[in-house]
């Protein structure tokens, strides 16, 4: 591997790491903010409970994300000064804000976290709202900066400068509206997935535990809300990629060939060289269907590209099957708890059902790492579509390996080191018998 | 001014503010680490209680100072992280290390083995991480960073190896080490015993820092010349004779158990080296090529930043303020809690103390 290739590897583990806490920064505020609003309403100590060691882990799992953020935004300039030097204008504002609504979640984490019995109860739960506020804006705003990589706009270019600069226009940009609800929408459907599957493993062996009962409910009513909308809006992001980026379109499908009435790729073994996907499942009209609503519809495929330009097909392609396969599972999940309570009018615990959530945990996170590498693989080989490759913003710096190890070191102990603490929380939770 | 100047000032004030607070959690982690004497135990737990809530509110100025350094002034921040890559790294393997084993350590296993592992990590990160931020700061003033046509034409290893950023370094690590133990004699009012322990490690850490604070000085004549030759202007005899007046009133109110006037002193002294060193660099940014005119973002970008700057600083400060009047007073109000939230919280902070 060259230091260009180390470089990309160096940022696509640093984010494939804070991603993980950034949407559990997005979601689980949110669930702590419904447990304690909970509490205040029904005064059941379970609810006040439940707030409480959520928020206990919350505080390690903000911790990390706070540094692992924190390293991102220096590697933006230490391994992309090409980039910045020419982005940063255009781009920092969505940045900028977002550092307020860091202040915001870091003092409200802050007295959230030990200010327990120093705030009237209302006030600390206001408290947790604005931190679950903080991280939803955070969220959305650094999604905007990425959305303008996928979508630049608000500058025009004149002789490789940018004149011309509108930096809200930049924000606003045609990919925003649709990368930030699929992100916000999928930070609650991962945690919510993740928190329910955590709670679902350990009411396998003591069903009667109403601390963790309570928790599944909780946190399976926020999953399966947002797992059905989430489909839905996948399904809008799609075809704003159709439109906005055929490219990247071509290589989510797998489809070599520009078409009317194109089918819709299911896994297979793209091959680039022969354009040829073999051992796919393929739904006739399915992909015209999908992106035009229109099963004779034509659809732009990877012919109409230069090669230099196209994506890394298989791991575009699989990522974004991976994806799609998740959601269909927790959507399948979503649909089965809301059809089990609808029938027995209490929290679905039958041990199939248990033993499926528990596997729907990590299906969460799988979509968000692989939704990601569509995202940013297909953008290959640029870095600003359309404007600047990948490679012309690399710095010079040689020996990236070496921060590349040191840094994927770091970041394994620390997350070996975050399993264990949180075991040991979940490990310390309350006994059925305690509390029945 | 111009919107560049505004956007410089705003950058100076959240780096200045990032020294007060984060650089005082970061002194705090040095004095966990050579918690001595009887009281070490106890010397311990009040740093980790004045850090715990602060420390993640504190730490965001440091990305503020980024985040408006790569808007505000792209080229410089190309150059800067390109020419300072590698110590810019070393910071942020100390920035990792620090947050994450402070939090490790608050909420794993109270045994001693478990907590003196994280703590020896927590502890030496925190004279890590601010010594190389002094040297990436100082580096910046040693004029041997060179940019032509926005590239970098110095190497990697210019600037930042040299006995002034070393200096810089040092510099920075005993004076967040006399801030945080200034400090501390405030937040240990009601222990007069861990209060005299704080009173004098900072007596000890504001006099080892005169004679690291005249070395630097020195070493600047052919280390750091141009911001040498700033220090010749007509304000600089004001900014240094201020200077010295807080540190010998710092001391002196240290000496005379006058902890509130000490910290005021102290927060002046801080504030008046940074304004000193960026009026001594104006108006360069990375001396001598870049200045806050030829690294500047567009007018657009800068006259919008200031408006968010502005309208954020109305939403931050009132929060600020609550946080750290909640956590700060001197007599902090508790609210008496009904046995059923108290019951938990002990059940939860000790989950299996010994
Ligand atoms: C819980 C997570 C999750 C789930 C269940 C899905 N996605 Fe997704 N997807 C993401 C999480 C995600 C993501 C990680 O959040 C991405 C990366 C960038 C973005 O905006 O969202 C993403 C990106 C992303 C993109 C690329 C957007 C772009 O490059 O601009 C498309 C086309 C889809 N998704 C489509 C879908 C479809 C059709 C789904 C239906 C089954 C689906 N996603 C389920
Ligand atoms: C929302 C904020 C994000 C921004 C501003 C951003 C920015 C960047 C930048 C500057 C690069 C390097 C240039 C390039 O390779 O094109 C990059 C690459 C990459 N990013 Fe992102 N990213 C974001 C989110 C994410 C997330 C959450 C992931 C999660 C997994 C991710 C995965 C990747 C990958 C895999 C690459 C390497 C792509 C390749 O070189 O093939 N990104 N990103
Ligand atoms: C290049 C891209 C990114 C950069 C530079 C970046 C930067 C940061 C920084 C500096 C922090 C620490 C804030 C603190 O100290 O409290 C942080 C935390 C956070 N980031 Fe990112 N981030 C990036 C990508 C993302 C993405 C893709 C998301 C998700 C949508 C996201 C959402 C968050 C959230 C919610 C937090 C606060 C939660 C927590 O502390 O765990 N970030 N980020």
């Amino acid at each position: 591997m060259n230091d260009f290739l180390f470089a990309r590897s160096q940022m696509a583990m640093s984010l494939a790491f804070h991603i993980i806490f950034a949407a559990i920064g997005i979601g689980l505020p949110v669930l702590m903010s419904i447990a304690e609003a909970a509490w205040l309403r029904t005064k059941n100590p379970v609810y006040l409970d439940l707030a409480k060691r959520w928020s206990r882990g919350a505080a390690i799992l903000f911790a990390v994300g706070a540094v692992s953020g924190t390293v991102l935004s220096f590697e933006l300039g230490l391994l992309w000064p090409g980039f910045m030097a020419r982005a940063g204008a255009i781009i920092g504002m969505p940045f900028s804000l977002e550092g307020f609504a860091f202040f915001a979640e870091a003092i409200f984490l802050g007295v959230y976290l030990h200010g327990w019995d120093r705030l009237p109860p209302w006030l600390h739960w206001f408290s947790g709202v604005l931190v679950a506020l903080g991280g939803i804006l955070s969220g959305i705003f650094v999604v905007t900066a990425n959305a303008w990589m996928n979508a630049p706009a608000g500058f025009t270019m004149v002789d490789g400068k940018a004149t011309g600069i509108d930096p809200i226009a930049a924000m606003l940009n045609p990919a925003s509206l649709h990368e930030v609800i699929h992100m916000t929408l999928a930070a609650f459907v991962a945690t919510g997935f993740g928190v329910a599957a955590v709670h679902a493993f350990f009411l396998r062996r003591d069903r009667a535990n109403p601390f963790h009962r309570a928790a599944l409910g909780l946190a399976l009513a926020v999953a399966c809300l947002s797992a059905p909308l989430q489909i839905v809006s996948g399904d809008h992001s799609s075809r704003t990629v159709a439109r906005l980026q055929p490219a990247k379109l071509a290589a989510m499908e797998a489809l070599y060939h520009s078409q009317d009435g194109a089918p819709l790729t299911i896994g297979g073994l793209p091959d680039s060289r022969s354009e040829r996907t073999a051992y796919a499942l393929r739904i006739p009209h399915g992909l015209s269907l999908l992106v035009a609503r229109d099963p004779a519809a034509h659809v732009t495929g990877l012919d109409k590209f230069p090669r230099a330009q196209w994506p890394n097909v298989r791991i575009v392609h699989w990522s974004f099957d991976l994806m799609v396969g998740s959601g269909c599972y927790l959507l399948a999940c979503s649909l089965a708890a809301a059809w089990l309570w609808w029938r027995h009018r209490r929290l679905p615990d039958a041990p199939w059902f248990l033993r499926a959530i528990v596997l729907a945990g990590p299906l969460g996170f799988l979509a968000i790492e692989a939704g990601w590498m569509v995202t940013e693989v297909g953008r290959q080989p640029w870095i600003i579509y359309g404007i600047m490759r990948t490679e012309e913003a690399v710095t010079p710096m040689p020996g990236i390996a070496v921060p590349f190890f040191g840094f994927t070191a770091l970041y394994l102990f620390l997350a070996a080191s975050v399993f264990f603490l949180l075991r040991r929380q979940f490990l310390g939770a309350p006994a059925g018998a305690r509390r029945s | 001014m111009t919107p560049a100047l505004i956007v410089a000032v705003f950058m100076v004030a959240a780096l200045i503010i990032y020294a007060l607070m984060g650089g005082a959690d970061f002194g705090g982690g040095m004095w966990d680490f050579l918690a001595t004497g009887p009281r070490a135990v106890r010397q311990k737990e009040v740093i980790a209680r004045a850090i715990g809530p602060i420390w993640e509110a504190n730490h965001v100025w440091l990305i503020l100072v980024v985040v408006l350094l790569f808007t505000g002034f792209p080229l410089a921040f190309a150059a800067i992280m390109t020419a300072l890559n590698i110590p810019i790294t070393l910071v942020l393997v100390g920035v990792i290390l620090r947050g994450s084993t402070f939090i490790f350590r608050t909420y794993d296993r109270r045994t001693d083995v478990v907590q003196r592992r994280w703590s020896i990590v927590f502890g030496l990160s925190s004279f890590f991480t601010p010594f190389v931020e002094g040297i990436t700061v100082g580096a910046l003033a040693t004029g041997q960073i060179r940019v032509s046509d926005g590239r970098l034409t110095s190497g990697f290893f210019s600037g930042w190896l040299t006995p002034f950023s070393f200096a810089c370094g040092v510099f920075a690590v005993a004076l967040f080490a006399f801030l945080a133990a200034t400090y501390m004699t405030v937040e240990t009012e009601d222990e007069p015993d861990l209060q005299e322990d704080f009173r004098r490690r900072a007596m000890w850490a504001g006099l080892i820092l005169i004679p690291i604070a005249l070395t630097a000085f020195l070493l600047a004549r052919s280390g750091a010349p141009w911001i040498f030759a700033g220090l010749t202007r007509w304000w600089a005899p004001f900014l240094l004779g201020g200077t010295s007046c807080c540190a010998l009133a710092a001391l002196l109110t240290l000496w005379r158990r006058k902890f509130f006037l000490a910290r005021v002193a102290a927060i002046g002294q801080v504030t008046l080296i940074l304004c000193g060193w960026s009026l001594a660099q104006y108006p360069n940014f990375v001396t001598p090529d870049l200045t806050f005119a030829n690294s500047a973002a567009p007018a657009v970008t800068l006259r919008l930043l200031i408006i968010a700057l502005a309208l954020g600083a109305v939403l931050l400060f009132p929060s600020l303020y609550f946080l750290f009047r909640l956590f700060k007073g001197s007599q902090p109000p508790v609210r008496q809690e009904t046995s059923e939230g108290e019951q938990i919280e002990r059940l939860t902070t000790a989950p299996d103390s010994p």
